[in-house]
């Protein structure tokens, strides 16, 4: 994705506009760039950077091309242009119930049909960037603030504050016990905010997390419940990779916790949901925010308004969603896959000497580079990154870009490429430090 | 599974909890008594007649004809297919460069090739209702305003101003000139804000203008450029109704203005929105448009665009069919020429009956002046027979007071949401009504005069296959009365 450089100043605009909220000059877009610059190909460009700071889910596109080889009728309007007509002019923001059903059900699916959903609690918006924008819109005053766990996906800052002038205070979490989140860590980020006089309005969870890779597991979920519900406040959880969890009894949505607890205090709980990761689709811009709160529906879907999704795209999917067997066929066999290319990656920093955070979900890998810094800090694990990119050619995601409070950590997506390209990129880092070991490489420092 | 929550109202936002949304405001009664009964010729003929939705259903065929012979622009057909995978992961807020290049062909050609768009200035956006808003957002704090000539559409005031915390402050036009926005108007206007300490941030106009119809001429144009200029504030044109222009040669975008005198202002101050809602007849798909000649917009409202971005499974259709110039072309004549006879025939056969309406030749819609049938010249009056024209005539046609009319008694009526045998029977309608109403005030005056009995100025009527004695019974239990206007 190319970055637009701003060079003029400008009269006469917003203070939004002019800040740095957007987070763009950010390193995990830096990457980005040199990837752009010079993206790797098999044939063409041998030894240009790989792309492994993108969470895309590319391993099971056959398996959705296969679907539409096979449903011609049912993902096309007809012969009929009342078909067509329809589709075109339907801009209702409840969204075509069809799809709505279809997504409540797919949910579940992915749920290994331990929760259920209700459609009427559906809210579509164009992505999970505008439902955790909205959701923030709806939940927080400009000045406010929501906690949330470290490390966290850098879109955050952008999508969390930039136009809704909401703030984000961070929960911290330690490898010591995995990253996972406690009790005093939230007591801790609450109260810190409130020295800051700042209201804290809810805590936003990423479950499975991005850039951990694993799942929260059922104790912290009641815990954070609790936290919650003692101070009165909301819990957003973003189950945006809900699909990728490897095993599907690894994971508990919170949709679950609720359901044992028979919805008691659910209405402050809030779930965000997208077909980007799981589906692979982040060009449909397909997102949901489902919540307990009926307010916060009828609200949410007023201003889904600003973002809804396009009708076409609506109709494909409500299709191939709504097919049981595949989409049974598909979660099944994607998880097979993300899980394979996990082993894959792990395997392989593994004999470079590189260890990994136990990872059970998601695109990525949470790599530990900590041992090879000069010192505990992010200037030194910048330093690492740079070199990375530039020697290795590889583009991954500093920590530090995702807030992780200890030096030393990297994301890693695997799932964006192919087995061949993901072979290159292990063989480039254990080439690298073989070459570090044997002093062969410009120091780290 | 709802429990009830203390402090409800402090436990979401003040944007969730206020009215913003825009919903309370009588724009959407009319849609509810429209959805509670629906118009239908075989199973509803007595039905609402939807009249208050401006989408444009005349050229579905032309449209449906393209796609059964371009499968390719589908990604879903074999012959579209091997795109699949490279579109749906394509997620790059510039968005595909072909399809910013259609818009870019598209807008041009609707403009009659006057004038070029640039496809690197072309920024996607949620819709128009997510372009305005991002728009907002990019150039004014919360508390600072816009100028906006009244009438306008009912959804700025959430569009504009709901999340945004952006003021909107009327320019007062009136019937008097037609409407048209003048020096004067804008000058008082600004003052006013001036004077309640509130920064204004620009002038949004809708040209084609909604509701009223009509287009800004050139030399209006150029006055609002000086204008804006002068205070150095910016100019947002929402040109989402230029492809209805019935005789497209007249219409002047700002675009022209720009090109033509490149020294009459600050280009920084300039913006389009624009979207395919109205001229393709495309609502669902969303696909709204920023067009700024602000480098800095451009910029800032792009990365906003990953709020709103328009799927790519769309822009790829649109890519190939707004790319074909034949079937562009082709399309917006064809648009253009059903527009207008359908506008021509709606208007003509109600002069016929004396109602008239703003002369006007853009848009989905016409400019309905009422004003004779209300009892006063008040916006009490004009909702009072507004639920008689939905609960009696069965039409829902929006109110002007719904759009910031400043003067009762006009109203918005659609026009191009509906097969010629719907439109056909509306009239029918409007002229019965019309005809009974003179029926009545012809058979009230004999009545007076025979009967002798002391009736009031005002008299109250109600459209019914009653007898007339029951009707003019002041016992009679009516509770839906029929007005008429003393003028």
């Amino acid at each position: 994705m190319a970055i637009d450089i701003v060079q003029k100043p400008s009269v006469g605009l917003s203070k939004i506009a002019l800040s740095q909220t957007h987070g763009e000059n950010s390193p995990y877009f830096a990457g980005w760039k040199a990837y752009d610059e010079n993206p790797y190909h098999e044939k063409h460009n041998p030894s240009g950077v790989i792309q492994m700071g993108l969470a895309e889910n590319q391993v099971s596109f056959d398996l959705l091309e296969e679907f539409l080889e096979n449903n011609q009728e049912a993902t096309s309007w007809g012969k009929n242009v009342s078909g067509f007509k329809e589709n075109a002019l339907f801009q209702d923001y409840h969204g075509l119930l069809a799809f709505r059903k279809a997504m409540a059900s797919f949910m579940e699916q992915v749920r290994g049909g331990k929760s259920k959903f209700n459609p009427e609690r559906v809210v579509l918006t164009a992505g999970a960037t505008a439902a955790n924008e909205l959701l923030t819109f709806i939940l927080a005053n400009p000045g406010d603030a929501l906690l949330v766990p470290t490390p966290y996906y850098p879109g955050f800052d952008r999508d969390l504050r930039w136009r809704t002038g909401v703030e984000i205070v961070p929960i911290h979490c330690e490898s010591s016990n995995n990253f996972q989140i406690t009790p005093e860590a939230l007591e801790f980020a609450y109260d810190h905010a409130s020295s800051k006089n700042m209201k804290v309005r809810g805590v936003l969870i990423t479950n499975p997390s991005n850039p951990l890779g694993a799942t929260i597991q059922r104790k912290v979920l009641e815990q954070i419940l609790d936290f919650v519900t003692r101070k009165n406040i909301h819990l957003i959880s973003d189950e945006i990779y809900s699909g990728s969890v490897f095993h599907s009894d690894e994971f508990v949505s919170i949709a679950e916790i609720l359901e044992s607890r028979n919805y008691k205090d659910s209405e402050r709980c809030h779930i965000v949901y997208s077909l980007s990761k799981d589906l692979g689709l982040p060009g449909f811009r397909v997102g949901t925010v489902y919540s307990y709160n009926d307010q916060v529906v009828t609200t949410a879907r007023r201003m889904s308004s600003f973002t809804l999704i396009s009708s076409q795209t609506q109709f494909l999917l409500a299709s191939m969603l709504s097919n049981k067997e595949f989409t049974e066929k598909y979660i099944k066999i994607n998880r097979e896959r993300l899980h394979k290319r996990y082993e894959t990656i792990v395997e392989g920093l593994k004999k470079a000497g590189i260890e990994c955070l136990k990872g059970n979900a998601g695109l990525f890998c949470w790599m530990n580079l900590s041992p090879y810094l000069k010192e505990a800090t992010r200037e030194s694990e910048l330093e690492i990154w740079k070199t990375i990119m530039e020697e290795v050619k590889l583009n991954i995601s500093p920590g530090s870009s995702c807030r992780c409070s200890e030096a030393g950590w990297f994301r890693v997506c695997f799932a964006n490429m192919s087995e061949e390209t993901l072979e290159v990129a292990l063989r480039r880092l254990h080439e690298f430090m073989d070459r570090r070991r044997n002093g062969q490489v410009l120091s780290m420092e | 599974m709802e429990v009830g929550l203390n402090n409800t109202h402090k436990f979401l936002s003040k944007i969730a909890t206020n009215d913003g949304h825009g919903e309370n405001s009588p724009y959407f009664d009319g849609w509810k008594a429209y959805d509670t009964n629906p118009y239908h010729p075989l199973t509803n003929p007595s039905g609402v007649i939807q009249m208050g939705l401006a989408e444009n259903q005349l050229c579905f065929d032309l449209i449906h004809e393209w796609l059964m012979n371009h499968p390719e622009a589908s990604i879903c057909t074999p012959q579209g297919g091997f795109d699949f995978k490279e579109i749906a992961l394509f997620q790059d807020y510039h968005g595909l460069p072909e399809f910013r290049a259609a818009i870019a062909n598209f807008m041009s050609r609707v403009r009659g090739s006057r004038v070029k768009f640039d496809p690197d200035r072309i920024v996607m956006s949620g819709g128009a209702t997510g372009a305005h808003e991002t728009v907002a957002f990019c150039l004014a704090n919360r508390g600072e305003a816009f100028l906006v000539p009244t009438p306008y559409y009912p959804g700025f005031d959430r569009d504009l101003k709901w999340r945004t915390g952006v003021e909107l402050i009327p320019v007062v036009c009136e019937s008097s000139n037609n409407f048209k926005v003048t020096l004067e108007a804008l000058e008082d206007a600004y003052d006013k804000a001036k004077e309640s300490n509130i920064k204004v941030k620009g002038l949004l106009i809708t040209n084609p203008s909604n509701p009223l119809g009509t287009f800004f001429d050139k030399e209006t144009l150029k006055t609002l450029v000086g204008f804006i200029n002068e205070k150095n504030i910016h100019l947002v044109c929402d040109e989402i109704y230029a492809g209805t222009v019935t005789n497209g040669n007249k219409f002047v975008s700002i675009a022209e203005i720009l090109e033509e005198v490149p020294t009459i202002c600050d280009h920084n101050l300039i913006h389009i929105v624009y979207s395919l809602s109205k001229d393709m007849g495309f609502p669902g798909f969303r696909v709204g448009i920023i067009y700024s000649y602000n480098d800095t917009v451009v910029s800032i409202s792009r990365k906003m665009s990953s709020f709103g971005l328009v799927s790519t499974q769309t822009q790829h259709m649109i890519a190939s069919m707004l790319s074909q110039n034949d079937f562009v072309d082709n399309f917006i004549h064809e648009s253009r020429t059903r527009l207008a006879h359908r506008h021509d025939m709606i208007t003509r056969e109600l002069a016929e009956v004396g109602i008239g309406s703003l002369e006007s030749n853009a848009g989905l819609f016409f400019w309905m002046d009422l004003r004779r049938f209300l009892k006063e010249p008040t916006f009490e009056a004009e909702m009072t027979f507004w639920r008689i024209i939905i609960n009696e005539i069965k039409l829902n046609v929006s109110p002007g007071s719904s759009f910031h009319c400043n003067e009762p008694g006009w109203f918005r009526v659609c026009f191009a949401n509906m097969d010629d045998a719907t439109v056909m029977v509306a009239i029918e309608r409007i002229k019965s009504f019309v005809h009974e109403t003179r029926m009545l005030e012809i058979k009230t005056k004999a009545l007076a005069k025979t009967k002798k009995q002391c009736w009031q100025n005002n008299l109250t009527l109600k459209l019914s296959s009653r007898r007339l004695e029951e009707i003019m019974s002041p016992h009679s239990p009516l509770n839906s009365p029929m007005l008429r206007a003393q003028n």
